[in-house]
């Protein structure tokens, strides 16, 4: 019963919210679509913590991606002692950057009053949430050794099954306590994500790769 | 938009509304500031914002050193035969998404305050007057005041504002000394507000599209639901004359009051200018020659700008305009134009900081700095003037004797060029020349002639200047039709879509709920 509420019914619920909840946010409340920056309230404990924060975050998320994706290749990819053991090590040490990070953020906007005055009830929920994510991360890579492969065969599986609407659960259920919260808690964040400033994800500005530097807007439509 | 005109006659004509500040007139009184910060500034997170500022020069400005680019990193630098942003590339933005590297902190400006008046009516009965502290209005704590706005205000000569001043760069020891020695310690007034620049760096160097140039009148706004916040405008600008808000955390700026200008009205700073130092005006400029001005060599820069501002009287120049959809009112208004006469066919208003290379589009006549003057042995004695004959006659031979040397002007307005500087003062030094003669008749044989030509005019543009300078109508100072909204949006659109549009940004309040 439980196992059926996590692994089946509670990441569909949460992609709904975040889809659902994401367009209505965008549709009523345009305005506050971002990451209310505080650099210009406090600039150098912020270089220090965003960067290592996003990078950090950016790399390890992107490799959670990239085994569910393109898990073949992943596969092959840890197949193989030497590589397997050159992964976990980076995986650590980018995850301990990015724990690092979000260390430096929390005690910032906890210690510059400036900082704090511009910090909502939401930011603080998330904060922890995230802390807490990455924190079970560590433990789980720590304790239970070489993720990046069993992942292909435990978690890589069950998401898959739940793209194809198909849910599997036994593929999760005999797994150790902190695996499952890690594993639910993902899907917390996709959920929370239309309620707190995650919503900049989606607001990643790369169309200014391409775009010309100069914007001129004519009301007039062209006549030609 | 494909601009139509273009394709006619080869040209790119765009209307823009342009000011001059005659910084001669400037009394530094700040209404404009005041004015400004009362209608557009005086909300929660804007408290520090002055869209309109008027600093003290030799003087560090604000932000502090605003000029110095070596740390803010704003405009554009020159690449080869183009231009290249100075902050940093586009992939580069993208990496430095999540920390701008070159923004100033709120410290560079000021942290905005109040008094806790509250204290003196709640404050228990004790020995001493209860006193109102200062408290920011950030954070809600007390705090020591340490900046404010207009902060070196008349602080000329001042060691540490003064002698800071980024303008100072390529000066002699004796002229630094000079313009700081108490008693011939010289300084004056530079009211700001955005440049509305051709070649704007903070629309190129905003990642989320926000900033945009209007088509129909070249003023560039600032899309409050478009901002995303990454305050790469900030860094962009090189006058840091867009500011971030940090209660809403967007980014806001001058929008040259274009609900104002759409009835007609002058804009609040402009209407309040007690010194009526201001002129307000359409210029008619060729918009393909973008990229060929801003990579212009630096003591080019003025006279390539000066070329792309078109004679709104020559046939082609109106054929272009209209096909870009200049109404005929501001073809007109061009012709009539207070700043055409200043910048282009007078030539006395300069691009404030051409080398920043965003094509400034509000220029400033210099000012003649008090006259060319010292005090000497308690006496005040007119430059050269001692002739023997009493004469109090201004001379050329003076200029290079100038209080503020040439030097610290070109730097200001001429991106270095230092010739430029001396023909506006030439022509002003004539006006004055031929206007004295006329009033006080103490001119020597030959010598308002002789002025008239050194200073490259006659006497009818002298005194059409003297006119324009000293005795202008509101009529004369601010020749713009009303922008007629309306009518610039074709009628095939939903009306009331642009109904809600028109205004200052969104009809919302624009609030972070999360």
């Amino acid at each position: 019963m439980w196992n059926t509420v996590l692994f089946s019914v509670i990441p569909y619920v949460a992609v709904a919210l975040a889809v659902v909840g994401g367009i209505w946010r965008y549709r009523t409340d345009r305005f506050s679509y971002s990451s209310q920056s505080s650099q210009f309230l406090e600039s150098r404990a912020l270089f220090w913590g965003s960067v290592s924060w996003h990078y950090g975050i950016l790399l390890i998320l992107g490799a959670h991606v990239i085994a569910v994706v393109l898990w073949t290749v992943w596969g092959a990819l840890v197949n193989d002692q030497g590589r397997l053991l050159v992964l976990e090590v980076i995986g650590l040490a980018v995850s301990l950057l990015s724990l690092a990070g979000l260390a430096v953020l929390a005690a910032r906007r906890l210690s510059v009053p400036r900082v704090r005055s511009v910090t909502s009830p939401m930011d603080w929920v998330l904060m922890v949430v995230l802390a807490v994510q990455v924190i079970l991360g560590i433990w789980m890579s720590l304790v239970y050794r070489w993720g990046s492969e069993w992942y292909v065969h435990t978690s890589v599986p069950w998401l898959h099954s739940l793209v194809k609407l198909n849910p599997k659960p036994e593929f999760m259920v005999n797994l150790p306590w902190i695996v499952k919260a890690h594993a639910v808690l993902g899907f917390g964040l996709i959920a929370l994500f239309p309620f707190t400033r995650l919503v900049h994800i989606v607001s990643a500005p790369v169309t200014y790769l391409w775009r010309s530097y100069q914007l001129v807007v004519w009301n007039r439509r062209a006549a030609q | 938009m494909t601009p139509a005109g273009k394709e006619m006659t080869g040209m790119d004509i765009r209307a823009q509304v342009s000011m001059v500040f005659h910084l001669d007139k400037c009394i530094g009184c700040h209404t404009c500031s005041i004015a400004c910060k009362n209608i557009w500034t005086d909300r929660k997170g804007a408290e520090y914002m002055w869209w309109n500022n008027v600093e003290t020069k030799p003087g560090t400005g604000f932000p502090t050193k605003w000029e110095d680019q070596e740390k803010y990193r704003g405009g554009w630098e020159r690449d080869g035969d183009g231009v290249k942003l100075r902050l940093q590339g586009k992939t580069s933005t993208l990496g430095n998404i999540f920390a701008n590297p070159a923004l100033p902190t709120v410290d560079d400006y000021y942290e905005p305050w109040t008094y806790d008046y509250e204290h003196l009516f709640d404050a228990p009965e004790g020995d001493d007057q209860p006193t109102a502290r200062t408290v920011s209005m950030i954070s809600g704590q007390p705090m020591d005041v340490e900046a404010g706005p207009n902060w070196d205000d008349d602080l000329g000569g001042s060691p540490v504002y003064a002698a800071n001043d980024p303008n100072l760069e390529g000066l002699t020891e004796d002229e630094r000394a000079q313009m700081h020695e108490l008693e011939r310690m010289v300084f004056f007034y530079l009211p700001r507000i955005c440049n509305h620049c051709v070649n704007p760096s903070c629309v190129a160097a905003c990642p989320a599209g926000a900033l945009y140039k209007r088509g129909e009148d070249g003023i560039v706004l600032l899309s409050q639901d478009k901002c995303r916040a990454w305050r790469m405008c900030i860094s962009g600008c090189p006058y840091k004359k867009t500011y971030y808000n940090w209660s809403s955390g967007k980014s806001e700026k001058c929008i040259l009051c274009f609900p104002r200008l759409e009835s007609g009205h002058a804009p609040a700073c402009f209407h309040s200018c007690v010194g009526r130092i201001r002129y307000l005006g359409v210029l008619l400029y060729d918009a393909s020659q973008l990229e060929r001005v801003a990579g212009s060599a630096d003591e080019d820069l003025v006279e390539a700008q000066r070329a792309m501002i078109a004679d709104p009287n020559a046939p082609e120049v109106i054929a272009s305009a209209r096909a870009n959809g200049v109404s005929e009112a501001l073809i007109t208004a061009a012709q009539r134009s207070p700043v055409y006469k200043f910048v282009k066919e007078w030539k006395l208003a300069l691009p404030l900081h051409a080398e920043f290379r965003t094509l400034p589009m509000l220029f400033y006549v210099p000012p003649m700095l008090p006259v060319m003057a010292k005090v000497e042995n308690g006496t005040y004695d007119v430059e050269d003037a001692g002739n023997g004959d009493g004469s109090a006659m201004p001379t050329f031979t003076g200029l290079d004797q100038a209080r503020a040397p040439i030097r610290f002007m070109a730097n200001l307005f001429s991106a270095g060029n230092e010739e430029i500087i001396r023909e506006v003062y030439r022509k002003l030094l004539a006006v004055r020349i031929l206007m004295r003669a006329k009033s006080v008749g103490d001119a020597a044989d030959g010598e308002v002639a002789e002025a008239l030509a050194a200073g490259a005019t006659t006497a009818d543009e002298a005194e059409a200047i003297f006119r324009l300078t000293s005795m202008p109508t509101f009529q004369e100072r601010f020749v713009l039709p009303p922008l007629a909204r309306e009518q610039q949006i074709e009628a095939t659109v939903n009306p009331f879509q642009h109904k809600q549009e028109a205004g200052f940004g969104s009809r919302k309040q624009g609030e972070r709920r999360w």
